[in-house]
């Protein structure tokens, strides 16, 4: 008992140092910002020593997402949504295209790996800096067929101004619903490939009345904004998503890579003893085996595509709305209009959303971990 | 082993005592440190340096600590150095857009030093203009020294190949609209433009020609609303405007947008005055026969200005060695030191014009006979607040066209920014 007592005294000693850094420097500035974000410092005079601050409640997160001037914060959040979205589709599946190439074992396999892997180490300035310049409208990626004596491309990878999936911000909550509905139907269709069709069914049944509905009763459910407000995919987006994929997807080839090498080569020649192709091998054995790589990189990928700062600043600079994210309007909206409550509101929405895909992965690893 | 450490850590103490400075201040000889904070890096670096120089020279035993951050119109270094201010860990004087930029940030959050001794002290109140002095003020002081003025509505061009095109520098943006469409049709860019705050700046220029300078002073003491029809008839002709534009715009550097019109991939350039020291120093153009300039389409007879200045913050220091930087700034010959290479003039009445070149020359006979007003992407007509905001106004212009929208958006932005309060 003693001997027990001792050695907790001496886990909390050790563990005291990391917990007070912590929750000092990470929870507790998470717990100021959202106290900031309920006040109205802001203005002229907020950068004075001791600034005037008031409460006023949640009525900066309303000004964002109801606000006549908070536009600019919306189209930066649908942006952000589809950016996320496209680079977990790009870095994963080019990631998991390569990783398995190379589990073939070609020759130079470990030169391939290491070029692969090397943009990870740069850092965003240096990726962005790099791409920029590459996809500068009247050069770099543009000119390359004019060295073969072809007409040089007119893609305007970052100055575009197209917006494509187009919706009207007032109809959200029927887009939203639209949207649930979609992957309730994908995931039954998912189920009815097991044998236990049931649970299948149940699923898209919900999903397509769902859809239904909301596509025919839509008008019932309340405006979420009082005027017509357009957002949608910004093309110019496509090429910070490229930069990003080319420097990301290195990353998740080596997660694959290592997980591919986890199988014992007996599952393999299993699989190829009972007539699986290798194709057959990857879809069926390796891929499901690999499940929480691929969850991990979900989770990784998602939060730093939330977080992304630094590349879109050095590729397009601040003030472009075509490539706007939360993160550079919460810069720009603490750090130049001087607005820190306002600012501190975005960075909250930010938290939040991260925190959606963070908890639940959090709480399942932690479930498995008791098991 | 452990000794060694030990003894290793004593000497590394021992050393950092020593190094550290002692504290100096009220000797004749200054000496110390004097971190200066700007963005003046790049092309407008050789400036700076030449007053580096000059202070060191006048003052050998001072290390200046040159802080810059670089980005055009200070984007990145307001940022940097409102972390620093915030931190308390101000530089010993910094570079900032006098006029409200200066007033809407830090001295209203009474963080900056009176200057109005100083200014006495030096004669400055009769050396510079009644007006600037006025603007760089409020009833409770002086904050700051201006370094130089800049004219914000300048058209660039090059005179041989305006000859070759056979075209005239537009007078009227009407006038620009007859030779637009002709050079569009050969492949020439009309109006080239660069990022998203140059086109703020082409936007001043086009709403003072739409207004004219008294509306547009009556817009910033907040007797003009932006979405009356005045304000939104200003829209509509940035909106006609943009249509003779590069459409990389975004993905270019101003000095990139300049290039264009040196290269001859474009006809005219709308860029601060800057523009000439940059076209003189790293082009090496000549004034007049290599590069020319006019006053943007219909703004004839007006100077849109904006001065850079440097302040004092509370806090600083090395209070002595930043004084004597200010003092130096204000003199007339650190001004006719700085300001031929920046490419602007002097603040001062007084500055000895043969330094300067042609192009100088001419924007002092201006500034000394047209009409003034204040600049709004450089930070003398609207606070923080409002020009962040505006920002974002005008990429929702960008995007949209819509210029009643926008004038009602830019209408709301002033009214939350306490514009003309």
């Amino acid at each position: 008992m003693r001997n027990i007592s001792r050695d907790h005294i001496k886990a909390i000693l050790t563990l005291l140092p990391s917990i007070i850094l912590i929750g000092v420097f990470v929870y507790g500035f998470i717990c100021n910002t959202f106290w900031t974000s309920m006040t109205d410092w802001g203005g002229s005079g907020a950068l004075a020593e001791n600034p005037e601050k008031n409460y006023i409640g949640l009525s900066n997160y309303r000004d964002l997402f109801t606000g006549f001037l908070g536009g600019g914060f919306r189209q930066d959040l649908v942006n952000a949504v589809f950016y996320s979205v496209s680079l977990l589709c790009g870095a994963i599946g080019l990631g998991l295209f390569i990783a398995i190439l190379l589990d073939c074992k070609p020759r130079g396999e470990g030169f391939f790996r290491t070029a692969f892997l090397y943009p990870m180490s740069l850092s965003f300035i240096v990726t962005g800096t790099i791409w920029r310049w590459m996809l500068a409208p009247n050069g770099g990626v543009n000119i390359l067929p004019s060295y073969v004596g072809m007409e040089k491309l007119p893609l305007k990878w970052l100055t575009s101004t197209r917006t494509i999936l187009e919706f009207n911000w007032q109809n959200l909550w029927q887009v939203l619903l639209c949207v649930i509905a979609f992957f309730m139907i994908m995931a039954g269709l998912w189920k009815l490939k097991d044998e236990t069709s049931r649970a299948g069914k149940r699923w898209i049944v919900i999903g397509v009345m769902t859809g239904t509905l909301a596509w025919l009763f839509g008008d019932i459910l309340p405006k979420a904004l009082f005027m017509e407000e357009l957002h949608g995919f910004n093309l110019a987006t496509l090429g910070i998503v490229m930069a990003t994929i080319w420097q990301y997807s290195g990353y998740t080839m080596a997660l694959y890579l290592a997980g591919f090498t986890g199988i014992s080569q007996d599952m393999r020649d299993a699989a190829m003893l009972d007539g699986a192709s290798s194709a057959g091998y990857y879809r069926f054995v390796a891929l499901p085996m690999l499940r929480p790589i691929t969850l991990s990189a979900i989770i990784i990928l998602s939060h730093i595509s939330l977080k992304m700062f630094d590349l879109i600043f050095a590729m397009t600079g601040p003030d472009n709305a075509e490539t706007g994210h939360p993160a550079l309007t919460m810069y720009l909206t603490t750090f130049r209009a001087n607005d820190f409550a306002k600012g501190a509101a975005i960075a909250i929405v930010l938290f939040m959303i991260a925190a959606t895909f963070i908890i639940p992965y959090l709480i399942s690893s932690y479930r498995k971990g008791n098991d | 082993m452990k000794n060694i450490v030990g003894k290793f850590f004593f000497v590394l103490c021992m050393a950092l005592l020593l190094s550290c400075p002692a504290p100096s201040a009220y000797a004749k000889d200054l000496s110390g440190d004097l971190e200066i904070f700007s963005w003046w890096a790049g092309d407008e670096g050789p400036a700076l340096n030449a007053l580096i120089e000059l202070y060191e020279k006048q003052n050998p035993k001072v290390k200046i600590i040159n802080a810059t951050v670089t980005g055009g119109s200070g984007v990145n270094a307001k940022a940097v150095l409102k972390t620093r201010m915030l931190g308390g860990e101000p530089p010993d004087s910094f570079q900032v857009h006098a006029g409200q930029e200066l007033i809407g940030t830090w001295v209203e959050a009474e963080r900056m030093e009176n200057l109005a001794s100083l200014f006495k002290d030096e004669g400055w109140l009769d050396a510079f203009p009644k007006g600037l002095v006025k603007l760089i003020g409020t009833d409770k002081g002086i904050w700051s020294v201006p370094v130089n003025i800049h004219r914000s509505n300048v058209c660039w061009y090059i005179p041989a190949n305006l000859k070759k095109w056979g075209i005239e520098v537009p007078k009227t943006w009407d006038d620009f609209f007859a030779v637009a469409p002709k050079l569009k049709a050969k492949g020439i860019v009309p109006l080239a433009l660069a990022q998203n705050w140059t086109a703020n700046h082409l936007w001043e220029s086009v709403a003072l020609a739409s207004l004219g300078p008294d509306k547009w002073d009556a817009l910033w003491s907040g007797k003009l609303a932006f979405d009356s029809p005045e304000g939104i008839r200003a829209w509509e002709l940035f909106g006609k405007v943009l249509e003779y534009t590069n459409d990389d715009a975004s993905s270019l550097s101003w000095q990139q947008a300049t290039d264009m019109v040196v290269d001859g991939k474009a006809a005219f350039n709308i860029m601060g005055d800057w523009a000439a020291g940059y076209l003189n120093t790293t082009k090496k153009l000549a004034p007049v026969t290599g590069f020319g300039w006019a006053p943007s389409p219909g703004t004839g007879g007006e100077f849109i200005f904006l001065a850079d200045s440097f302040g004092l913050p509370k806090g600083s220091p090395h209070k002595d060695n930043a004084l004597a930087w200010l003092r130096l700034l204000g003199s007339k010959e650190g001004s006719d030191a700085f300001n031929p290479l920046k490419g602007s003039i002097s603040a001062r009445v007084d500055s000895d014009l043969s330094k300067y070149n042609d192009y100088a020359k001419s924007a002092a006979k201006d500034f000394g006979k047209d009409r003034i007003v204040g600049s709004l992407a450089h930070g003398v007509t609207a606070n923080e607040g409002f020009m962040n905001d505006f920002a974002s106004v005008m990429e929702m212009f960008l995007k949209s066209k819509n210029a009643a929208v926008t004038g009602k958006a830019a209408q709301q932005v002033a009214t939350k920014n306490k514009i003309g309060r």
